[in-house]
């Protein structure tokens, strides 16, 4: 038996992702519970956690950390239990150690990068629908190019090439799934991308 | 790079599709949910719901629409028609939208653009603009494209922008419904001219209005109700139409 959390902090639009999840759950016939939550006791006895985020970077950070115990759980679940954690959009971006956005802020630091802002080059911000992943090497979510449904203005910028999975085009090549052993990250919405996104979040079960 | 979006348009009214597909044996046609869906299955990359309900109260069953839509559909949802507080946005983002479109309600006060996308974040924050020509000059309409609020166009449109707007949906009142293409000159002064994404409505009659619309008018988005509802042209037609004409398109 499968049991999602879906951390719930305050950020927008977690009932999609809910949603997305029971979906595949359903349609694959897992024995799967998934939930939205920010018990303690509900992160110790999932077997996945899914932390999604909307918005301003500095706005999520501040909604987790505000939640009593929380980071700590989180921590103790992906780090030392290294169960299966997957971040969303500022979700991912909340991995990393620091994002420039609206000034210098802290993050997780789970996986080492910045957030930075990505080149205007004449393009429309924020970076907004359908674009490729293109994976860089092995990985458990994707393995051939796909399109996924993105919307940001900042990208993660990965200290460590090992930690990239897989690069998207917009004005510059950037990180559009990042991953450490349990720990992945994806800048773009799977609840939001169809079929594919689906897929990765089956994957992501798997 | 980016993919160009298609994107139908479905009129709601008292939670029900007023105009919406109408050439499919769907069991139940009037069914937003089931017409989101059957979109989205045929490549739709964005659903957009006009909610033209008359009165205030029964715009709260959108807000049930919109539940039920999010449990099937996994594609990104905007909801436009009558919002005019934080209020009304919050229900309709808790209730699974992606995005909300506001129209006249920033006409009458701009501020709102700026509040609803401080709190909510910028993504979700559409504002429509309806544009109509006179003489030469492009002006705003309010209500439905029935007030001319004499605002210019191209003023408001920045305007919308600084205030933190996260895309324009722009249509053009003059060619809506004429099925005659978009306004390629409005379009294109709008796209060079702004910075967020700009979704082009308005005018769509003929496949060749769709590649226009992106070369010509260099629109992100393009948005179409009738020639989709009525099967005159399929998604899946506009799609391999741009592929084959070397546009960036998710298949």
């Amino acid at each position: 038996m499968k049991f999602v959390t879906i951390v719930d902090y305050g950020s927008g639009n977690v009932l999609s992702a809910q949603k997305s999840f029971a979906k595949v759950a359903s349609d694959n016939n897992l024995e799967c519970k998934v939930i939205i939550s920010n018990n303690l006791t509900d992160i110790k006895n999932s077997s996945h956690i899914v932390l999604p985020g909307q918005g301003a970077f500095a706005t999520c950070m501040s909604g987790i950390k505000k939640s009593r115990g929380l980071v700590d759980e989180l921590f103790e679940f992906a780090i030392i239990k290294k169960k299966p954690f997957l971040g969303i959009c500022i979700g991912m971006q909340m991995l990393a150690s620091y994002s420039e956005e609206n000034g210098l802020h802290e993050g997780l630091g789970w996986i080492e990068g910045r957030i930075k802002a990505l080149p205007l080059n004449n393009l429309k911000m924020p970076h907004m629908g359908w674009n490729s992943v293109k994976p860089q090497k092995e990985n458990k979510l994707v393995n051939n190019v796909q399109d996924y449904y993105f919307v940001h203005s900042y990208y993660f910028d990965c200290e460590n090439n090992e930690n990239i999975l897989a690069e998207t085009q917009y004005g510059m090549n950037f990180t559009s799934i990042v991953g450490k052993e349990n720990i992945y990250g994806v800048q773009f919405h799977p609840e939001k991308s169809s079929s594919q996104g689906l897929n990765l979040i089956k994957n992501f079960l798997n | 790079m980016v993919k160009v979006r298609i994107i139908p348009c479905l009129d709601v009214k008292n939670g029900r599709v007023v105009k919406g597909i109408n050439f499919l044996d769907l069991v139940d046609a009037g069914d937003p949910v089931e017409q989101a869906k059957h979109y989205s299955e045929n490549g739709a990359d964005e659903i957009c719901f006009l909610d033209i309900s008359a009165s205030i109260e029964k715009r709260d069953t959108m807000v049930n629409v919109v539940r039920k839509t999010a449990n099937e559909v996994f594609i990104p949802l905007t909801v436009g028609g009558g919002i005019s507080s934080l209020e009304n946005i919050h229900s309709l983002l808790q209730a699974g939208a992606d995005k909300v479109s506001i129209n006249s309600a920033a006409l009458k006060n701009p501020n709102i653009i700026k509040e609803s996308s401080q709190y909510f974040g910028n993504q979700c924050i559409v504002v429509a603009v309806d544009v109509k020509k006179e003489k030469n000059d492009w002006f705003v309409y309010s209500h439905g494209g029935t007030n001319n609020t004499n605002k210019y166009a191209l003023e408001w449109i920045e305007k919308v922008q600084e205030l933190g707007a996260g895309e324009i949906l722009l249509t053009s009142m003059d060619k809506d419904g004429t099925k005659s293409g978009f306004d390629l000159e409005l379009l294109e002064k709008v796209s060079n001219f702004i910075k967020i994404p700009v979704i082009a409505s308005g005018g769509v009659g003929k496949l060749e209005h769709f590649y226009e619309g992106v070369v010509r008018g260099k629109a992100n988005a393009l948005l179409a109700a009738s020639v989709f509802h009525f099967n005159e042209i399929s998604i899946k037609e506009v799609k391999e139409y741009l592929l084959e004409k070397e546009i960036e398109i998710r298949i």
